[in-house]
C-alpha cells in the first residue's frame, strides 16, 4: 500500500511537471488557458491523493479550491476577457520555442539535482515531491520571464502558484495550507478582477518588456 | 486615567491589530472626506499609543504573536510613521481632491486600504508564526499595489502591474523558503503548527538540518529581498514610488522595506543559531554592496524627484544589507540603527517632496528650482532632509554610516573601499541635485498649498536628537539583537 501510494503521488506530481512543460510551447492564448485549466485539474487530483494518503481531510478543501477557482472560474473569466477586450490571440515570446523548452528542461534537471542533494535525510515521498514542486515553480518563473503578453504572464504566475501548493501539500502536517492557498487565489483573483475593471485593454497589448523599458527611459 | 492606561497596556498587542482593522471597515462606509481623514489620523494615533504601551508592559510570546527585542522598536516606529503619514496624507489628499485628481469614492477606498496596510504591517512585525508573517506581507503587498495604481493613468497602471508581477514572484519564492524551513523543522519538532512557530524554531535551531536551512535562506533572501528592493531585484521600486500618491511612497520607503528586511533578519537569526549552516553574510554583503553602488550611480541620471529618492532608498537598503552581511556586534547594531533612522528621514523627505510637487504642479527636477525662495518652509525642510539622508553630521544617519564604515575597516578592510566610494558617489549626487532644486531663482508657476509641516519637523527633530543622544533602552535592545545575529 505504501509503495502504491508513493507511485500514484509521483505519477500525479510528475504529470504536473509535464503539463507545465506543455504550457511553455503554447502559441495561442485560448489553448494556453485550456492547458492551464488542465494543470489545475491535475493539481486538484494530486492534492486529493495527498489528502487521502496523509489522512488530512482539510486538504480536500484545498483541492476543491484549486479545481473550482483555477480550473473553472479563472480560465472562463480570462477567456471572456480576451474576447471582450480584443486582446491579441497570439502569445509573443522573447525566445523561440526550442530554446524555451531546452531552458525548461535544464530547470527541471537543476531542481531535481538540488533538492535531492539537499534533502538527503528527509523521507523519500517528501523529497521527490519537493523536487517536482520546485520544477513547476521554476517553469512558471521561466514562463513569466519569456512572455510579452500580460495574460500569459498571469498564467505563468498561477502555474508558479500551483507548484507552491504542490510543495505545501507535500510537506506533511503543514498547517495553514488551506489558508495559504486561499490567500494566493485571492491575490490572483483581485488582480484579474482589477484588470478587468480598469479596462486596460490597450495596456495589455503593450504591457511587454519593451514598454516597461520605455517607461523607465521616458520618466527618467 | 491610570486605569485606562493599564487597560491599554494589558491589551496592547490586540489593540495594535484591532484598531486599524476596525477603522478600515468603518472607513469603507463613511462618505465624507474630512471625517475620513480625521478618523484615519485619529485611529493611527490610538494605535501609536497602544504601541508605546509596549514599553510599559511586554506580553509573553503566544503561538501567533510575539514581542521581543528585535521587533519592539520597529512596531513603535511603524505606528509612529503611520500616524505622521496619515497627518501628511490629510493635507496632501485634500489638495488632490481639490484639483480633481482623485474622486471621493476613490478616497474612501484609499483610506480603508491605508488602515489595512497598517494592520498588515503590524501583523507582519508581531507574527510569531512564519506562515502568518508571510500572509501579512502578502496582504501588505496587495494593498500597496492597489494604491500605487489609484490615479489610473497609463503610467500608474503600468507601475502597479510591474510592482504586482515582481512583488508576487518575490512572495512566491519566500513561500517556498517558508515551506523548506517547515520541512527542516519537521523531523525535530514533529508535524503540525509547532514547525512554523518562530520561538520554537529558534529554540531548536541547532538541531535543524543545515543543508535545508541554507536552501531555505536563499529562497527567503531572494523572495523577501525583492520586497526590500535589493538590486538586482529592485526594478519595481522606482516606478511604484514615482507613480503612486506621495503618502504611499513615504509608507513604502519608510515602513514596508523595513518590514520585509525584518522578515529576512528573523531567518538570519535562525541560521546564526545553527553552527552547520553557511554564513549568510557574504550573500547579503554582496547584494548590499551592488545595490549601494548601482543606486549611487543611478542617482545622477534621475530627472524626476520622486524617482531620485526612490533610488536613494535602494541605496540605503543596500547599506543596511551590507552591514548585516559584514556581521559582528558593531555592524549589526549599525544596521538596526540605520533602519530606524532611514525610515524617519526618508518619510520626512517625501512629506516635503509631496507638497512641493503639488505646489509646483510637476515632479520634474528641471522644473523645480529656487524652493527656498518661493516656499521657504518646504524648501528648507527639504534641505534639512537631504542633508540628513546624505549622511552629514549631526543627524542620526551619519552615526550609523560611520559605524558601518568603521566595522568594515575592522573586519573586511578591502570591502571598505567600494563601500566608501558608493557612499561618496551618492552623497555627491544628492548634493548636486539639492543645489539645483533648493537654491537659485524660482522657476515656473507655483500655487499655494496648505501643507502640514508638523510631520516633517517631528521626524527631522527625532533624527537630529538620535544623532546626538540615543536613549539607553534603545541601545540595549539593539545591542542584544546585534549579538544574536552574529
Amino acid at each position: 500500500m505504501d509503495k502504491f501510494a508513493f507511485d500514484i503521488a509521483h505519477f500525479l506530481a510528475g504529470s504536473l511537471v509535464l503539463v507545465s512543460l506543455l504550457l511553455l510551447y503554447q502559441d495561442r492564448l485560448s489553448a494556453l488557458l485550456n492547458v492551464f485549466a488542465f494543470q489545475a485539474v491535475v493539481l486538484a487530483l494530486s492534492v486529493s491523493w495527498q489528502a487521502y494518503v496523509q489522512g488530512a481531510p482539510h486538504l480536500y478543501l484545498t483541492a476543491a479550491i484549486a479545481l473550482i477557482v483555477k480550473a473553472i472560474v479563472i480560465p472562463v473569466a480570462l477567456h471572456r476577457m480576451i474576447r471582450r477586450l480584443g486582446i491579441h490571440r497570439e502569445v509573443e515570446t522573447a525566445l523561440n520555442v526550442g530554446t524555451t523548452m531546452l531552458a525548461g528542461l535544464a530547470l527541471v534537471a537543476l531542481s531535481i539535482v538540488v533538492v535531492l542533494r539537499v534533502t538527503a535525510d528527509a523521507g523519500t515521498l517528501a523529497r521527490e515531491d519537493l523536487a517536482f514542486a520546485l520544477s513547476v515553480v521554476l517553469l512558471g518563473l521561466l514562463m513569466m520571464v519569456t512572455r510579452r503578453n500580460a495574460v500569459s504572464q498571469v498564467v505563468g504566475f498561477m502555474s508558479l502558484e500551483n507548484g507552491l501548493i504542490l510543495a505545501a501539500t507535500g510537506a506533511k502536517g503543514m498547517p495553514f495550507v488551506v489558508e495559504i492557498s486561499v490567500a494566493f487565489s485571492v491575490l490572483v483573483a483581485f488582480i484579474v478582477i482589477g484588470i478587468f475593471l480598469f479596462r486596460i485593454r490597450e495596456r495589455f497589448d503593450t504591457v511587454d518588456l519593451q514598454a516597461l523599458d520605455d517607461l523607465r527611459e521616458r520618466r527618467g | 486615567m491610570s486605569e485606562v492606561i493599564d487597560w491599554i497596556a494589558a491589551n496592547n498587542v490586540a489593540l495594535i491589530l484591532a484598531i486599524p482593522f476596525a477603522t478600515s471597515l468603518l472607513l469603507l462606509c463613511l462618505p465624507g472626506y474630512r471625517l475620513s481623514a480625521r478618523l484615519n489620523a485619529g485611529s493611527a494615533f490610538l494605535t501609536l499609543l497602544a504601541a508605546l504601551s509596549l514599553f510599559i508592559h511586554k506580553p509573553a510570546p503566544g503561538s501567533y504573536l510575539l514581542v521581543d527585542d528585535l521587533n519592539i522598536v520597529f512596531i513603535v516606529l511603524n505606528t509612529l510613521v503611520g500616524f505622521t503619514t496619515s497627518v501628511f496624507s490629510a493635507s496632501y489628499i485634500a489638495h488632490e481632491l481639490e484639483i480633481g485628481r482623485l474622486t471621493t469614492v476613490q478616497l474612501r477606498f484609499y483610506h480603508a486600504m491605508y488602515q489595512i496596510l497598517l494592520f498588515a504591517m503590524n501583523l507582519a512585525l508581531l507574527a510569531n508564526n512564519i506562515g502568518l508573517m508571510w500572509v501579512a506581507i502578502e496582504l501588505a503587498t496587495l494593498t500597496t499595489v492597489l494604491m500605487v495604481g489609484i490615479y489610473q493613468t497609463h503610467e500608474a497602471l503600468e507601475a502597479a502591474w510591474k510592482y504586482f508581477i515582481l512583488g508576487s514572484v518575490g512572495i512566491a519564492l519566500a513561500l517556498f523558503g517558508t515551506i523548506l524551513v517547515y520541512m527542516a523543522a519537521r523531523p525535530v519538532v514533529g508535524e503540525g503548527p509547532d514547525g512554523m512557530i518562530w520561538t520554537v524554531l529558534i529554540g531548536h535551531a541547532a538541531a535543524l538540518d543545515p543543508a535545508l536551512l541554507n536552501l531555505a535562506f536563499v529562497f527567503l533572501l531572494l523572495g523577501y529581498g525583492t520586497k526590500v528592493g535589493l538590486a538586482p531585484l529592485h526594478a519595481w521600486l522606482p516606478d511604484a514610488h514615482a507613480e503612486g500618491p506621495t503618502p504611499i511612497s513615504a509608507v513604502l520607503s519608510g515602513l514596508l522595506l523595513n518590514v520585509a528586511l525584518h522578515a529576512v533578519l528573523r531567518f538570519k537569526l535562525l541560521l546564526a543559531a545553527n553552527p552547520g549552516a553557511i554564513a549568510p553574510g557574504p550573500l547579503m554583503a554582496t547584494m548590499g554592496l551592488v545595490s549601494l553602488i548601482f543606486a549611487g550611480f543611478m542617482l545622477y541620471r534621475r530627472r524626476d524627484i520622486k524617482r531620485l529618492f526612490a533610488y536613494s532608498s535602494i541605496e540605503h537598503m543596500g547599506i543596511i544589507a551590507f552591514a548585516f552581511g559584514i556581521g559582528g556586534p558593531l555592524a549589526n547594531f549599525a544596521g538596526l540603527l540605520h533602519m530606524t533612522m532611514h525610515s524617519l528621514t526618508k518619510s520626512a523627505i517625501f512629506f516635503a517632496v509631496g507638497h512641493i510637487a503639488q505646489a509646483k504642479g510637476t515632479q520634474k527636477l528641471a522644473d523645480l528650482r529656487g524652493l527656498t525662495v518661493s516656499h521657504p518652509l518646504l524648501g528648507w525642510g527639504l534641505v534639512a532632509g537631504v542633508v540628513a539622508i546624505a549622511g552629514m553630521p549631526p543627524f542620526g544617519i551619519f552615526m550609523s554610516e560611520f559605524l558601518v564604515v568603521s566595522s568594515t575597516f575592522a573586519r573586511q578592510p578591502l570591502l571598505a573601499i567600494p563601500l566608501v566610494i558608493g557612499l561618496l558617489v551618492a552623497f555627491g549626487a544628492l548634493m548636486l541635485r539639492l543645489q539645483g532644486v533648493a537654491f537659485g531663482e524660482p522657476s515656473g508657476h507655483s500655487e499655494p498649498v496648505k501643507a502640514s509641516y508638523l510631520p516633517l519637523a517631528t521626524h527631522l527633530m527625532l533624527v537630529l536628537i538620535a544623532g546626538i543622544y540615543l536613549p539607553p533602552p534603545l541601545v540595549a535592545w539593539f545591542q542584544h539583537v546585534a549579538r544574536l545575529l552574529h
